[in-house]
């Protein structure tokens, strides 16, 4: 269980990883939580591992206009810590209590989550229902990409051959809306069985938007516009189910997840609300 | 095949500058076992999972399998064999275990030593659900955790009734 060979490249700047990234059958290395063990496994072995660790510009989470910025590699244990973070989009720490333990938190990145697009990945699901923008560098120059236009299938993204992220910007959401993370996991920080995030806006006591995102039921993140359904329960699920396509794995059935995902929308919803009233008070 | 490029991965191991030339894809559990021979660091699963490689990297639990030392050149690593009193004798986290019976065969140990001594250091006064939720992230195939728990809240123990720890 060791990785084969590789040419390894530090960069000291973005205009150096672009360079690097443009060698054939190369990969960014940014805190190795996923990528380590699939090159042990010898699941993945690529030629050139760009190592973007030492890109000190790209450590920091900033609030930029409207939105919050976090950087390729700011680890998860900061932004699950950041007080910019706790206000202005608090999904993400709600999202990021479930990832994983803390010994991997303090290496692994949001952003390289969110890169690796893992269908299970709880912060993938958080960067589709919020809209986030993935901001991408390569020799070519720079492009945001939607992160409903990046998430392409099971740990695939549409990022192109040379091309790394920089970082990702959340929009900031301010505290008439409501947030929640629940999901279904074998044990606590093991990825999930099934999960949801919920976003929802109050309004004078009535909830004026309501979306979801599921995760692990489908090859990425399901986003659910329930506003049309939230308050009839049954509607609901058949709304939800229709859109999701669970797998049955060793760790659980199909069916199972569907059942899963019933109760955690129902959850979400209630939880979101809920967070919604106590960001207000 | 061409020979493997090597490079210098120069880090601070329990108080000591310690280098050595390594290929970039050594491991950092590997780099600490076999190139600078301080085999303390246990490795199990070498996917991230059980935890026995857990090492402290500038202060704080890494996993050791997880990352290629030649990443982490210049940094502070703390090892099991560095959580032992400058005398010789065992550190806090150390005496806990052995006091509680918090081990059997001992290759999980390592790891809980590093995790546990790290988490005490961020909450000195653990509930018992705290202390359990704090090694969540290691495994254990001979305790059963019982007594692992146990050790963590006799060290919290030791810890305040002042018991030498020169860590
Ligand atoms: C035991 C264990 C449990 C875990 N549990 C969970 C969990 O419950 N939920 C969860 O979401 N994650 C979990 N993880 C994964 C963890 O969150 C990773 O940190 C994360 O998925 C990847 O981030 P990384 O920085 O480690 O990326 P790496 O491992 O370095 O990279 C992962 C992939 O993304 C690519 N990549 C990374 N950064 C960039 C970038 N900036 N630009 C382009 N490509 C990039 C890499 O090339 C690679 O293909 C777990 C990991 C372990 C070991
Ligand atoms: S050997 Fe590193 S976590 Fe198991
Ligand atoms: S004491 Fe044997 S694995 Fe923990």
């Amino acid at each position: 269980m060791k990785p084969s060979r590789f040419q390894y490249v530090r960069p000291a700047s973005i205009p150096e990883a672009v360079v690097a990234l443009q060698r054939s059958n190369s990969k960014v290395l940014a805190g190795g939580q996923s990528l380590t063990p699939l090159l042990s496994m010898r699941l993945a072995a690529p030629e050139v591992l760009v190592d973007i660790n030492g890109l000190t510009e790209l450590a920091g989470i900033e609030v930029r206009g409207s939105e919050l910025w976090i950087g390729a590699i700011a680890r998860h244990q900061e932004v699950l810590t950041h007080p910019l973070v706790g206000a202005h989009v608090p999904l993400l720490q709600q999202a990021l209590t479930h990832v994983a333990h803390p010994v991997i938190r303090n290496r692994g990145t949001s952003v390289g989550s969110i890169a690796h697009a893992d269908p299970a990945g709880e912060l993938t699901a958080v960067a589709a229902l919020l809209g986030a923008r993935i901001h991408v560098a390569s020799a070519q120059g720079v492009r945001d990409i939607p992160a409903k236009e990046f998430f392409v299938g099971p740990l695939e993204s549409s990022l192109l051959h040379g091309e790394f992220v920089t970082g990702v910007s959340f929009p900031i959401f301010e505290s008439s809306w409501g947030s929640s993370c629940v999901e279904i996991a074998r044990r606590h920080g093991d990825y999930a069985l099934a999960g949801v995030c919920a976003l929802v806006h109050v309004d004078g006591g009535l909830i004026t938007s309501a979306t979801i995102a599921i995760f692990s039921v489908a090859g990425t993140p399901v986003v659910i516009d329930v506003i049309d359904v939230c308050d009839e329960s049954e509607k609901l699920d058949q709304k939800v189910q229709s859109l999701i396509e669970p797998d049955t794995d060793i760790h659980a059935t199909a069916e199972y997840r569907r059942q899963l995902v019933k109760t955690l929308v129902v959850q979400a919803l209630t939880e979101a609300r809920s967070n919604a009233e106590s960001r207000r008070s | 095949m061409n020979p493997e490029e090597l490079f210098l991965v120069e880090l601070t191991v329990n108080g000591n500058p310690l280098s050595a030339r390594v290929p970039a894809r050594r491991l950092l559990s590997d780099f600490l076992r076999h190139d600078l021979r301080l085999t303390g660091t246990h490795v199990g699963c070498e996917h991230g999972v059980c935890g026995a490689c857990t090492v402290l990297l500038d202060g704080k639990p890494v996993r050791g399998c997880l990352i290629f030392a030649v990443s982490v050149s210049g940094s502070e690593v703390t090892t099991v064999e560095g959580l032992v009193n400058n005398d010789g004798s065992l550190g806090v986290v150390q005496r806990a275990f052995h006091e509680s019976h918090g081990l059997q065969c001992g290759f999980c140990t390592p790891g809980f030593i590093t995790t546990i001594h790290a988490f005490l250091k961020e909450n000195p006064h653990p509930t018992e659900e705290e202390a359990r939720e704090a090694i969540a992230g290691n495994l254990c195939r001979c305790t059963g955790y019982q007594n692992i728990i146990k050790s963590v809240l006799r060290a919290a123990d030791l810890i305040d009734s002042g018991v030498r720890d020169d860590h």
